[in-house]
């Protein structure tokens, strides 16, 4: 299994739209892992009534109309936009492979039930289902936000991980750990989940993108990260009052979420194109 | 010495949306320690379905009878339960099967493979583990065994990957090895070089071989029995000497009269007319009896028993009643 993912990943990194996703990716981790504790506290009011300043020598990014310093809160805020995006994803993953799993390896009526409840569930638009979540629960913690979030991603995950366990299950590798005496979670997770680690992988990076924006998305709309805790949605919505006199406030963390989402794209394609072995 | 293993009257059903099929129909055999039997029969005559019948592994709608019986050791294999049965399958009985391109799993290396195997049923470290992988690659003939351990199955030719499974099946000793048409996916100079090596291993190990196959040839300098299957029974079980030397049901003549030979005057291959019916339509008496040669009118109405013909050898056919084999 090792070998392969490893294959997997030095051709992504052999393809230069992969190369630059990674790099970017990487500097992004570094800031928002080192910045927090080189940049003032993100919600220090330090002059309240200067209100928005420019980008300038104290305030690179300028500040809000709190006087809060934007870069300071967009390196926070990517902290934890994130860490919500990858650990949603980590378990929109499990979920998926786990559902997609059970579904193609038995069949029959656990296939029937799991994929007509998956096919329900996207037949809804995922902003809607997290917008019923979050409204039914109000002063939602940042780890049920996490929950919500990858508990409402993992079904075109279980899909792909179905389809391909159905490929898998007839093949005779399958037969030889059933005559050695393999019972089915050994077969599921040791034998057939590591031959579908490529599309998973595919699959999760892709959805890092989305997550970023939904968690953007719900934060703008006031029922995400609850303030004062800084979010790249929230902070737009903070400063859209302000922007035609102080644009800044709301192009800098917008900005961020389009280079992390074009990032985690880039990655996205690039490992699709070294999983398909034709376009080597 | 008691038999290592004795199938008696196995039959298997298979529902279909019509009538239930039953594509092994009473097979009886048994295999003694140290033997390998050969069972020959054509594409759809039960012999992979029997073989998977060992270790309770036939593929769901079907079941095995009740009324049938394997018995392994003095083990009753039909009334175990899913953990005990677990123990058996390749710790008592070891399978492998007939594509080695498919049999491996493609993201693991041989070592993880083989290592899998072993730590399956001893309770040995990883580190026991990859060094008994490596002496049984050497045992299975692999060259170079050292860095073939971190290869992956798709670095490795078909040969090289039946041994790597050989060696797999090998992991736990066991019993008895199921070898279903281990050589069928193989070039002709390879196959000579796995059943040299299955022939080796069991006069090494004392290992029973249950070998299953469609090709005749193959069986002639290696198994101490051939039993030959047709629609679902074995028609024909004798020594592998005897059965050469006097081949007696028509079936059986059949199949030696289509295989081409080296010696003797040349003549035209002799197909067997027709084709094997499938299991949902076999015909009533002889099974065999729309396509024999020999067929005697109440081949169509009465099935025969096994009837003998010499010294262990026996066959499913009226004509050894008659005397005239």
């Amino acid at each position: 299994m090792t070998g392969s993912l490893w294959r997997l990943l030095s051709r992504t990194v052999a393809n230069p739209s992969g190369r630059l996703g990674l790099l970017i990716l990487a500097v992004l981790t570094a800031f928002v892992l080192i910045g927090p504790r080189l940049l003032p506290d993100p919600n220090a009011m330090p002059d309240l009534l200067a209100g928005a300043v420019a980008p300038g020598a104290g305030h690179p990014f300028g500040t809000d109309q709190l006087n809060r310093d934007i870069l300071s809160r967009v390196v926070t805020g990517g902290r934890i936009s994130l860490s919500i995006s990858a650990l949603a994803v980590a378990l929109a993953v499990l979920l998926g492979a786990l559902v997609g799993g059970l579904a193609g390896f038995y069949g029959g009526w656990l296939d029937g039930a799991l994929m007509r409840l998956v096919d329900g569930a996207l037949a809804i638009p995922r902003l809607f289902l997290l917008l019923l979540l979050v409204a039914v629960w109000e002063q939602m913690p940042l780890g049920a936000l996490v929950l919500v979030l990858g508990g409402t991603g993992w079904f075109g995950t279980s899909r792909i991980v179905r389809g391909e366990v159905l490929r898998l299950r007839e093949a005779e590798f399958v037969s030889a750990a059933r005559a050695l005496g393999a019972g089915p979670g050994r077969i599921i997770f040791r034998h057939l989940l590591p031959n579908v680690a490529g599309p998973l992988l595919v699959a999760a990076t892709l959805g890092v993108g989305d997550v970023i924006l939904l968690e953007a998305g719900l934060s703008f709309l006031g029922v995400g990260v609850r303030p004062p805790t800084p979010s790249w949605g929230g902070m737009i919505l903070d400063a859209r009052s302000l922007l035609t006199t102080a644009p800044w406030a709301s192009i800098f963390p917008g900005l961020a979420i389009v280079v992390t989402v074009l990032a985690v794209n880039l990655i996205g394609d690039a490992l699709r194109g070294a999983l398909d072995p034709r376009s080597a | 010495m008691s038999p290592l293993l004795e199938v008696e009257d196995l039959r298997i059903a298979f529902p279909t949306s019509g009538a239930t099929s039953h594509p092994v129909d009473g097979v009886s055999f048994s295999l003694s320690k140290g033997e390998l039997l050969a069972v020959v029969g054509e594409s759809g005559c039960g012999k992979s379905l029997t073989s998977l019948a060992l270790l309770r592994l036939v593929p769901p709608p079907g079941q095995i009878l009740p009324g049938s019986a394997i018995r392994l050791g003095g083990t009753d294999v039909l009334a175990l339960g899913d953990s005990e049965l677990r123990a058996i399958r390749g710790r008592r009985i070891g399978m492998i099967f007939q594509d080695p391109m498919t049999s491996l799993n493609p993201v693991f290396t041989v070592a993880d493979q083989i290592s899998e195997s072993v730590r399956a049923h001893q309770q040995v470290s990883r580190r026991a583990a990859r060094a008994r992988a490596l002496e049984l690659l050497q045992e299975v003939g692999i060259p170079d065994p050292v860095e073939r351990l971190d290869n992956y199955p798709h670095q490795m030719s078909g040969g090289m990957r039946q041994r790597v499974m050989i060696a797999i099946a090998l992991a736990s000793e066991p019993e008895l090895l199921i070898a279903d048409e281990p050589t069928t996916a193989l070039d002709v100079t390879v196959q000579a070089q796995i059943l040299e090596l299955l022939d080796g291993l069991r006069a090494r190990r004392g290992m029973a071989v249950l070998l299953i196959t469609h090709d005749l040839g193959i069986v002639a300098g290696r198994a101490d029995r051939v039993a030959v299957m047709y629609a679902g029974r074995l028609v024909e079980e004798a020594p592998t000497a005897a059965l050469f030397a006097r081949p007696s049901h028509p079936y059986t003549k059949g199949l030696l009269a289509s295989v081409p030979r080296i010696t003797g005057a040349v003549t035209r291959l002799t197909p067997i007319a027709g084709t094997v019916p499938p299991p949902t339509a076999w015909p009533a008496g002889c099974r065999f009896h729309p396509r024999c040669p020999a067929v005697m009118p109440r081949c169509a109405t009465d099935d025969p028993p096994a009837l003998p013909v010499g010294p262990h050898h026996q066959m499913r056919c009226w004509l050894a009643e008659a005397g005239q084999p």
